[in-house]
């Protein structure tokens, strides 16, 4: 893929929180058009990688770029209008809870642009009935289901038709129906509108069977990528064990600790 | 929601109204008639000239025989004749007061605020702005009185002490006389 | 006993306190003008803070005018002055207790709910979302919150003075047989207007303060539970101190 595609670039990125290290060298490319998924065991730092595309954290080295535009010095204004062409879903909707799911989905539209009123109605309706929520426009967040919830906070996420979208676990806690729902859901919005996808997420099922690409990270690193087929033919301990979902491996089932044997005879603590 | 929205406003609304009646009240019901004497188109200045003005303040009240007629406007010290110029703010309708009349410090109550009062004198001109109010009376400091009081006190002890050791002296020194001539 | 390395990171940590208070301020200040451009929600927040808090201020005030009243009169009594009973309530009502109490009542009841309405915000990453949307949250979410605190404050102040007036008038002249005439024209005669203003200045100080604090904790409260309990309770607790502080150099000012 030539640098032109790429709509993010994170090239050679360390970050830290706190003196612990987080991402160690990290690379990873987006290219425009495609679904690329993120993956990796809990606590790799997914959902920092987004924090950093989007701006909201800083890393201590490297670059990353969106849209060609290096997001480590860009000025407020201007990283706002960068966020501006960008959707996020959060993990939880973050639907904004003193607002009915209708003026939740205008409320990107009511700040950033000025339509008459009709206008603005029309774009909302259609924009529910993306997502088949058209019928719950005038509930409040608190009486909608967590699925429910979080497809509002898609159709909100795509109001202002932005050119990439990025989902940060928006499988987790969904029961099946719900889950095939957003798999739609992300696909045809991929495919019909060219929307660039970006997935943060650990279902590896899912996950195959939607992205054009995937990163596996893993201690900082990205440890594979490729296409799911490429994925499931690689040969590495810490891919296979990721894959496969077994409980022991190159991750460890057990937390460190001090020998079994002698913790279980020691006098107990004072 | 429109409905919840309008109930709110009216809320807010009514809420505003309150507070600022409130203030509206504080502000000028309370301080009582201080509010319209400050304006200068209502009033006209005059100068009175004290040795002492005790504790007059800025705002006291300027009386005759006990009613309000303006207020203290200014205090200054007027280094030529060495004593302290006080600037009357008198009401406009006050505008008959004899320029002869007399200015007392006085205090309200034995321990009370400092203020103003005029007597009036018999002259057939009367005071306009910028006169000067040429019989003043200083304020009666406590303090000079006690000391004057004690003082007085100590002059009645002293003059009656030096009458008893004069009577005293005469047969002492008899004594000592014939005392010497008998040896 | 507080080891010598412990005090001075305690001293560093409360400096390092009020630069960052300082710094939000501006911050603050700076989207005031551009959240009045929606006064929808400034609007509801004046309502919040102020509307929903006059229950509470006029009862107290009420019966702290009562207080006054009563021990007032007990107290004048034995100097023979009962008759400026009036005198006594109005300028302690207005140049103190007005002021003071009305804050201390807000930090309670309209301080934490701030507080913990911003932190829980914070807490479903519903103010991370409104950054992402590129909106700024403290534009959209703290501003009009600090501006309802700083509009209603003096107002509430207003408001408990009068019923606090009231009150003591109610406990003079109703139980204790003082003229009204009597009550009404000393106070008249005592109260002037530097005192009143001096009520004001206070009234408007205490407001933002109280409104800054709560603000303040909220956004930078942990997004946790314990975290948004811990920011409402240290809200109230600093808003009092620093009241009472203010309160202290302000009467100074003012003498």
């Amino acid at each position: 893929m030539t640098d032109d595609d790429a709509v993010v670039d994170v090239r050679e990125v360390h970050y830290a929180i706190g003196g612990h290290a987080v991402f160690t060298g990290l690379n990873v490319r987006m290219r425009r058009g495609a679904i690329t998924a993120v993956m990796g065991p809990s606590g790799t730092g997914k959902t920092t990688l987004l924090r950093l595309i989007m701006g909201q954290s800083v890393a201590q080295s490297g670059q990353v770029s969106v849209f060609g535009q290096d997001v480590v010095h860009l000025k407020r204004r201007d990283l706002y209008r960068l966020r501006q062409r960008v959707g996020l879903l959060f993990q939880n909707g973050a639907l904004l809870t003193d607002l009915s799911v209708f003026e939740n989905v205008a409320f990107p539209v009511r700040e950033h642009a000025d339509l008459p009123e009709p206008v603005l109605r029309a774009l909302v309706l259609m924009k529910l009935q993306a997502v088949g929520l058209r019928g719950a426009a005038d509930l409040m967040p608190a009486e909608l289901s967590g699925g429910m919830a979080r497809r509002v906070a898609l159709a909100r996420a795509i109001v202002m038709d932005p050119e990439v979208l990025i989902y940060d676990e928006p499988f987790v806690g969904l029961d099946p129906i719900s889950m095939g729902v957003i798999v739609r859901l992300i696909q045809s919005l991929n495919r019909l509108l060219g929307i660039t996808s970006i997935v943060v997420s650990h279902d590896v099922r899912e996950i195959g069977a939607i992205a054009n690409y995937s990163y596996l990270l893993s201690e900082g690193k990205v440890v594979a990528e490729g296409s799911p087929a490429e994925l499931n033919r690689e040969q590495k301990d810490v891919v296979r064990q990721f894959m496969s979902g077994s409980p022991d491996g190159p991750v460890p089932f057990h937390y460190p600790a001090p020998d079994y044997f002698e913790q279980l005879l020691e006098h107990p603590r004072a | 929601m429109a409905q919840t929205n309008r109930s709110m406003d009216i809320g807010t609304g009514l809420f505003v109204l309150l507070g600022f009646a409130a203030l509206g009240f504080l502000t000028t019901q309370l301080p009582g008639s201080g509010l319209q004497l400050s304006r200068s188109s209502q009033s006209y200045a005059v100068i009175a000239k004290f040795d002492d003005i005790g504790g007059l303040k800025v705002g006291a009240p300027v009386t005759m025989a006990g009613v309000r007629v303006g207020q203290v406007g200014a205090i200054s010290y007027d280094i030529s004749v060495y004593k302290a110029a006080v600037k009357l703010t008198i009401d406009r309708r006050y505008d008959h007061i004899p320029d002869d009349s007399d200015a007392a410090i006085q205090t309200s109550g034995l321990l009370g605020a400092n203020y103003i009062a005029l007597s009036p004198g018999g002259s057939d001109t009367f005071l306009h702005a910028g006169s000067e109010l040429q019989f003043t009376q200083s304020a009666i400091v406590l303090e000079s009185l006690i000391n004057k009081l004690f003082a007085s006190f100590a002059g009645n002890k002293d003059s009656s002490a030096s009458k008893d050791s004069s009577a005293n002296k005469e047969p002492g020194d008899d004594k000592k006389g014939s005392g010497k001539t008998s040896k | 006993m507080i080891s010598l390395s412990h005090r001075r990171s305690l001293a560093l940590n409360a400096i390092a306190k009020i630069g960052g208070v300082s710094l939000f301020l501006l911050r603050l200040l700076g989207q005031c003008v551009p959240a009045l451009a929606r006064p929808q929600l400034v609007i509801r927040q004046i309502y919040n803070a102020g509307a929903r808090s006059l229950v509470i201020i006029m009862l107290c005030g009420l019966f702290v005018g009562m207080v006054l009243g009563l021990q007032g009169y007990q107290l004048l009594q034995r100097f023979g002055s009962e008759s400026a009973l009036g005198v006594a309530a109005a300028l302690g009502l207005i140049k103190e207790l007005g002021p003071v109490l009305t804050a201390l009542l807000f930090a309670g009841r309209a301080g934490t709910s701030l507080c913990s309405e911003i932190g829980l915000m914070g807490a479903t990453d519903q103010l991370a979302a409104m950054e992402m949307m590129a909106v700024d949250p403290v534009r959209h979410v703290v501003a009009p919150r600090f501006l309802g605190g700083f509009i209603a404050v003096p107002l509430l102040t207003a408001i408990f003075n009068c019923v606090g007036i009231y009150g003591a008038q109610l406990i003079g002249v109703t139980m204790m047989g003082i003229q009204p005439g009597t009550f009404w024209s000393q106070m008249q005669s005592a109260v002037g207007l530097s005192d009143v203003n001096e009520g004001i200045i206070k009234s408007v100080v205490f407001g933002a303060t109280c409104s800054l604090l709560a603000v303040y904790e909220g956004y930078h409260a942990e997004p946790t539970a314990e975290g948004v309990g811990l920011a409402t309770t240290r809200t109230v607790v600093t808003s009092a101190v620093l009241v009472l502080l203010f309160d202290y150099i302000l009467t100074a000012a003012f003498l």
